[in-house]
């Protein structure tokens, strides 16, 4: 369950957005320059609101009245970026397991096994990022978030630099880590095809404000 | 090899020992500096910006004077040093390190400066979201993407204070098996008639560990960015 309330203004752009998401797969939907990617920061922590509150499962990251503003890296929110964001120098085991590492988390060859098998990613793990495909880059990408134990999976237009071919590949991946990890998702695009795969609610945002909430009937 | 005199390798020896002491306590500060450059916006920026880089445009005879007043036994830094903890810079090999490593010190910052600008920060962020805090983040992401930065910076400084003169003879003077080093060494053996030929010797010793230190700074730092780019 994730409650967000926030307000900032950048430059004569002012951001006011306010909705709640629960389960499933929620689409943040609208145009380029709705505020959808800066939402998906505040609520990552890598920018911070000027007003309002942020809270997932009870527990509040943000919050401008009292004063909280959990650092990003206590929030426990996965984030698969729209550019993937591997880390370079490591090899694509390292990069899956990072999260585990820093979090101090004992290893899991089990949970390690299923993500892996989940996202088909087993032949890839010895490769360095430089060395996959988009597609690839993307699978690697989401994995990565799904080691560390997030409470909530951010996804910002993961698949916008992928063609149309390698959108068709991946998609079915995120649809199984839907239905079958009931991992918790907000997933941010402005493509209506894309979304009316995957999402299960809508929070369309114009122009910095939230235009509607509902189902998918939204993204027609 | 070169068959040098026992006076000749003291001075080869010296010359390593000076260099290498130089750069490994410069490098730290050197990463140090060079992320502050880089990263912070600070009052007073411009005036550190300005002292790391002076030694380099500095006459070296000038911050050899400078380390004098400063380091030397009566020195406000160089008496407090000798008198609580022991460290004596005055006509010491140490204090030949100590000037090297200042001499060598900009041309340390400057490559590792510009491996930390060039550091795409969103992959700090990136970093941050899987739950790294500020010094995992530099220790996992920030330092080994800069590596290549690193190295390069480091072999720029140990260079330098190979072929280091004017400042290290002005603080520390000439002193054999203490502060003579190839450098100065030669310099003494061209003072004297008939000394071109044996300084030729150690002419020759100079120019091989400065392309030995070339070839081998080149190799490590194609290795690191191999390994960055992921080949």
């Amino acid at each position: 369950m994730l409650a967000v309330d926030v307000e900032k203004q950048l430059g004569a752009f002012a951001l006011a957005a306010r909705f709640t998401a629960s389960g499933g797969v929620t689409a943040l939907f609208g145009p380029s320059g709705a505020g959808k990617t800066t939402i998906a920061n505040m609520i990552a922590g890598l920018v911070t609101p000027e007003r309002g509150s942020i809270a997932v499962d009870n527990s509040m990251l943000f919050d401008a009245a009292t004063g909280i503003d959990v650092p990003p890296h206590r929030r426990r929110i996965g984030y698969v970026f729209q550019e993937g964001r591997l880390f370079p120098h490591l090899s694509v085991r390292k990069n899956l397991d990072y999260g585990r590492r820093m979090n101090g988390h004992a290893y899991d060859a089990k949970k390690f096994a299923r993500i892996v098998q989940l996202l088909d990613i087993g032949h890839l793990l010895d490769r360095r990022p430089r060395a996959l495909s988009g597609g690839e880059r993307q699978r690697i990408a989401v994995g990565r978030a799904l080691l560390m134990r997030p409470r909530l999976l951010l996804l910002d237009e993961p698949l916008a630099s992928l063609d149309s071919a390698r959108k068709h590949e991946i998609l079915p991946y995120l649809v199984r880590l839907r239905d079958e990890a009931q991992m918790p998702m907000i997933y941010v695009s402005h493509d209506a095809g894309e979304l009316r795969q995957i999402a299960t609610n809508v929070v369309r945002l114009d122009a910095g404000h939230v235009a509607a909430t509902g189902g998918i009937e939204l993204l027609d | 090899m070169f068959d040098l005199s026992p006076a000749e390798w003291t001075a080869v020896e010296l010359s390593l020992r000076v260099s290498i002491v130089a750069t490994l306590v410069a490098l730290p500060f050197g990463i140090a500096i060079g992320w502050l450059l880089a990263r912070k916006d600070f009052w007073g920026k411009i005036v550190v910006d300005g002292i790391v880089y002076l030694p380099l445009v500095l006459p070296p005879v000038v911050t050899g004077y400078l380390l004098l007043i400063l380091f030397g036994r009566r020195g406000p830094i160089g008496a407090f040093l000798a008198d609580y903890l022991g460290i004596v810079f005055s006509f010491r090999w140490t204090g030949a390190a100590l000037s090297c490593g200042i001499m060598g010190f900009p041309l340390m910052v400057r490559p590792i400066r510009l491996a930390f600008e060039a550091i795409d920060r969103r992959l700090e962020d990136a970093a941050a979201t899987l739950g790294a805090g500020g010094f995992w983040v530099f220790l996992t992401i920030t330092l080994p993407l800069a590596l290549p930065g690193i190295i390069a910076g480091a072999m720029m400084c140990f260079a330098r204070a190979l072929g280091e003169f004017g400042a290290t003879i002005t603080f520390v003077s000439n002193i054999p098996g203490e502060t003579q080093t190839i450098s100065a060494a030669i310099y003494t053996l061209l003072q004297v008639p008939g000394g071109e030929a044996l300084a030729g010797r150690l002419v020759l010793v100079a120019i091989v560990l400065a392309l030995a230190a070339l070839i081998v700074s080149e190799w490590f730092g194609r290795r690191a960015g191999m390994r960055l780019q992921g080949e």
